[in-house]
């Protein structure tokens, strides 16, 4: 049975009630639903607004995130107070001041193959807005194992993708894509930008199917992938199948269980053997105050360069890099830094595979000098 | 055939940062075949050593998986759009 609308109720859902398909009938099924986000970044910040704000009774919010300033950008749960804070304890904060009739559940983890099953299993419905492969593939299987919808979306510098998962006999994540990039062929957010207001346009998309799929009305996405493209301002569908050979949901699965998504999606658990050098900050300060520092390339972006850098590094953008192999003597000592030491370990690796024998990769990237070594640099 | 094929942002760089390419071919195949000698960086991302379509890139012809045409040899008509859709994973961060 539906739980009743108090008065205070009725009159704030009152723009819901008022549309014939939705009623206090709609309503009541938005207040007895419960919807786990994953994730409460990009995505996640306007899909916990307005599902808070639409009264879905319990909403579960899983990060185990901190906020940072460039999060900013387009996280709009967050505010500047909010920085080095727990994502999940500041939406739970917002989101109970805007709708106190609601049940907030925060999950201050990240899910994984040992905790996914028993998070998801009390909720109807799951949101995917995660940022990597791993995650995608681990929602994806337990939804298909718990049999829930998985209203899916995903954005990329201008792009984004939506469609839900899993319902009604419509194809699951695997059916359209049986297995992800290897690591690094496919660039992160984090590395190839995003337009701030996608993820609202995507997430909006998002919240308008996990409301139609509790209150039943309308036509959902399922069997189609929304493709929305910004810079052209355009929508377009494709039709998109169940896979019959599906290993997950296809009629002779082969998945039957969890897995170890890390390693599914080519990420090692423990370090690989790599062909070049790495040191770590402290170590660089004592080859600069010695004299001995290898020459430094700074390959980040220019405007990275300008928020900070290396007193003394050179800089080439690691798109120009292969460009500029030649210029450099091969028994010259190198040492590459980025933001992190992601895109620097590429570029040592380009070198190393074209003979280059000194070369090092600063681990951690200037983010860790400027926390360890050079305090006034300004992070990002 | 004259044929548009639409590049996804993530594989721009390889194209010389065009959104979209038009090209004379008969079928699904050919076209790949024609795009990857224009752009020979974009091959590797699309398709595997034995010139296999990779597990996580699709190809649409006139908005259907090609998966449920034909596959390769799906055969394409004056005017056809085929739009490749990689798989792409941004949200939180």
């Amino acid at each position: 049975m539906s739980p009743s609308l108090t008065p205070s109720e009725l009159s704030r859902y009152s723009r819901h009630i008022m549309l014939p398909e939705m009623g206090v009938e709609g309503q009541q099924a938005l207040k007895a639903a419960s919807v786990l986000i994953v994730g409460a970044g990009g995505l996640g910040s306007p899909l916990c607004l307005y599902l808070a704000a639409a009264g879905i009774g319990t909403l579960g919010i899983i990060d185990n995130d901190t906020v940072d300033e460039t999060n900013l950008q387009r996280q709009i749960l967050y505010n500047m107070d909010d920085i080095g804070l727990s994502k999940v304890d500041c939406a739970t904060s917002r989101l109970r001041k805007l709708n106190p009739y609601i049940n907030i559940q925060p999950y201050h983890t990240a899910l994984s193959s040992q905790n996914a099953l028993d998070i998801i299993q009390p909720y109807d419905l799951v949101i995917d807005g995660t940022d990597n492969f791993p995650t995608r593939y681990l929602v994806n299987d337990a939804c298909v194992l718990l049999n829930k919808p998985n209203v899916y979306g995903s954005i990329f510098r201008f792009e984004g993708q939506a469609t839900v998962f899993n319902y009604s006999k419509g194809p699951c994540y695997r059916c359209l894509y049986p297995a992800p990039p290897p690591p690094g062929l496919v660039p992160s957010c984090a590395e190839g930008g995003v337009l701030g207001i996608l993820p609202a346009i995507i997430a909006s998309i998002q919240a308008t199917e996990a409301i139609k799929i509790i209150t039943g009305i309308g036509t959902t996405l399922t069997g189609r992938l929304l493709i929305y493209e910004a810079l052209d301002m355009k929508f377009d569908e494709l039709t998109i199948v169940r896979d019959q050979h599906c290993c997950l949901c296809g009629e002779q699965p082969t998945i039957k269980g969890l897995t170890n998504y890390q390693q599914f999606c080519g990420i090692a658990d423990t370090p690989i053997d790599v062909t070049y050098g790495e040191i770590a900050s402290q170590e660089l300060k004592t080859l600069i105050d010695t004299n001995t520092a290898p020459t430094i390339i700074d390959v980040r972006e220019p405007y990275e360069r300008e928020i900070c850098h290396i007193e003394g590094s050179q800089h080439i953008p690691m798109q120009q890099i292969s460009n500029h192999l030649q210029e450099f003597d091969p028994n010259q000592e190198l040492l590459f830094y980025c933001k992190l030491g992601g895109r620097s370990a590429k570029v040592c690796q380009l070198f190393t595979d074209n003979g280059y024998q000194r070369v090092t990769n600063l681990k951690g990237g200037i983010m860790a000098w400027a926390n360890e070594i050079d305090t006034t640099l300004t992070q990002y | 055939m004259n044929i548009t094929i639409r590049i996804p942002s993530p594989l721009r760089r390889f194209t010389e940062q065009a959104a979209q390419i038009e090209l004379n071919a008969n079928t699904v195949g050919e076209a790949l075949m024609a795009l990857n000698a224009q752009y020979p960086d974009l091959q590797t991302q699309l398709m595997d050593e034995q010139g296999k379509l990779r597990n996580f890139v699709n190809i649409f012809h006139n908005k259907i998986d090609i998966k449920q045409l034909q596959g390769m040899e799906s055969t394409l008509d004056e005017g056809s759009e085929l739009r490749i859709v990689p798989a792409i994973a941004g949200g939180k961060k």
